[in-house]
């Protein structure tokens, strides 16, 4: 199985202010089609620079970067903007929703630009703007919204094109615990219907949904690994009363 | 244990089993279901210091049962245990000792240590997801005391980045 989407000796340094930043220094990444992989590290560390590039959002200083199969790092920017439509969902850390459009707009868009039908575009807003109790504010536009309702609104219109990544950097910062199951159980949905998911979070239930966790640290990966899965299915041995 | 039993005989004197049936009831799937045997202990601690009796109830064709009864004293402890404000959890966490003196003895270092742990709590979250998604949405006690003991664990990885941040 060759991967989705893989990284080599990926740097980020920013030098735009007095002293250069190294963001990311030297990232080796390799994800499998279907993989959900959380990222998680402290702030600064670096996170939302990786996923940054690897969504094309922002230039790498050096090292390559491939998605399915292809070398995309050296692409001129129109040319990301076409693979994105096509192969990327994208949710921002902060939410960025087109304000002129209702919410069922928002949603549809994507999936009409990767050249879905009209017809598919509307079935497939329709079901995941159900799946996170949205249906009710489709035609709202994003500014009338809540900061949790926005957060689940740019999540949907990152799944509407079907990518072949999901990338996610913080997505459920704003929800309550309601709200965040919601997402908890369209992550896993889609999830098992072979998504590949990547996703920087600071919530341990967000992340303890993926198969595999990679660590950040100082711009450099510390930890990459699958997380168990024990299926106790005794509660006593996960709560403990005292 | 000993209020949890004294709170239900409060409500009506009950025997044994049946204190370990309004357990399991009242806290649902996320309560470690109650050793029958330890019940028993329990409640016989619990009359030696009288602050329950036992009476002993005849039953045709079976051994007698006994049935007990909150008394005077039992009442006024617990009214004193719901009275008083509740400790809050003391931070005498296994694994920060071990992260701060394994280091010491060579054997360990805290990255690693640090990583195994991270990963180890995502484990236990996933189980607490498994059995939220287990337990039925209208059982609030089990849904809340499920919340509650993610919220903790939210609470020791959020510490335990903290502890990557100065110590390693
Ligand atoms: N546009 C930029 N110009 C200069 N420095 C930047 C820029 N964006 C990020 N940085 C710096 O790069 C480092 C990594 O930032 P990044 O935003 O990737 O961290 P993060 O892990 O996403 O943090 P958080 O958890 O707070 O979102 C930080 O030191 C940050 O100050
Ligand atoms: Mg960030």
């Amino acid at each position: 199985m060759s991967p989705v989407l893989k990284t080599v000796h990926l740097v980020k340094i920013y030098s735009d202010g007095a002293v250069p930043v190294p963001a990311v220094r030297g990232v080796d990444l390799q994800v499998e089609p279907g993989e959900f992989v959380a990222i998680m590290g402290p702030s600064g560390s670096g996170k939302s620079s990786l996923v940054h590039m690897l969504g094309g959002l922002d230039t790498r200083t050096s090292g390559e970067i491939w998605l399915d199969g292809r070398r995309v790092d050296t692409l001129s920017e129109s040319a990301w903007a076409l693979l994105r439509r096509k192969k990327i969902g994208f949710v921002f850390q902060f939410f960025n929703l087109v304000a002129n459009m209702t919410v069922a707009d928002n949603v549809e868009l994507p999936a009409l630009l990767a050249g879905a039908s009209p017809k598919e575009a509307r079935e497939r807003r329709e079901s995941l703007l159900g799946a996170l109790n949205l249906t009710e504010r489709a035609d709202a536009a994003p500014g009338q919204l809540s900061g949790g309702e926005q957060q689940r609104v740019a999540l949907a219109r990152a799944l509407a094109n079907q990518p072949s990544v999901l990338l996610a950097d913080e997505p459920t910062g704003n929800l309550d615990s309601r709200n965040t199951r919601d997402v908890l159980r369209l992550l896993s949905d889609v999830h098992k219907q072979g998504q590949t998911i990547i996703m920087v979070t600071h919530d341990a239930r967000v992340a303890s949904l993926a198969d595999r966790l990679v660590s950040l640290f100082d711009g450099e990966i510390v930890d990459d690994g699958r997380i168990a899965r024990r299926r106790t299915g005794t509660a006593g041995e996960v709560i403990d009363l005292r | 244990m000993r209020l949890h039993l004294l709170a239900l005989l409060a409500k009506e004197p009950a025997h044994g089993y049946e204190l370990k049936q309004a357990l399991e009831q009242t806290f649902g799937s996320a309560y470690p279901s109650p050793n029958i045997g330890q019940i028993y202990v329990t409640l016989g601690r619990l009359e030696k210091d009288g602050l329950v009796r036992a009476v002993d109830v005849e039953q045709s064709n079976r051994p007698n049962k006994k049935v007990y009864y909150l008394t005077t004293k039992g009442r006024e402890v617990l009214m004193t245990w719901v009275d008083e404000p509740t400790e809050g959890p003391r931070v005498r966490d296994e694994f920060f000792m071990k992260l701060v003196l394994a280091p010491l003895t060579g054997i360990a270092d805290r990255m690693a240590l640090i990583n195994r742990q991270r990963r180890h709590y995502l484990s236990l979250m996933g189980d607490l997801n498994d059995l939220l998604s287990r337990t039925e949405p209208g059982d609030n006690v089990a849904v809340l005391l499920i919340e509650g003991a993610m919220l903790h664990l939210q609470a020791d990885l959020d510490w335990l980045e903290r502890c990557q941040e100065d110590l390693t």
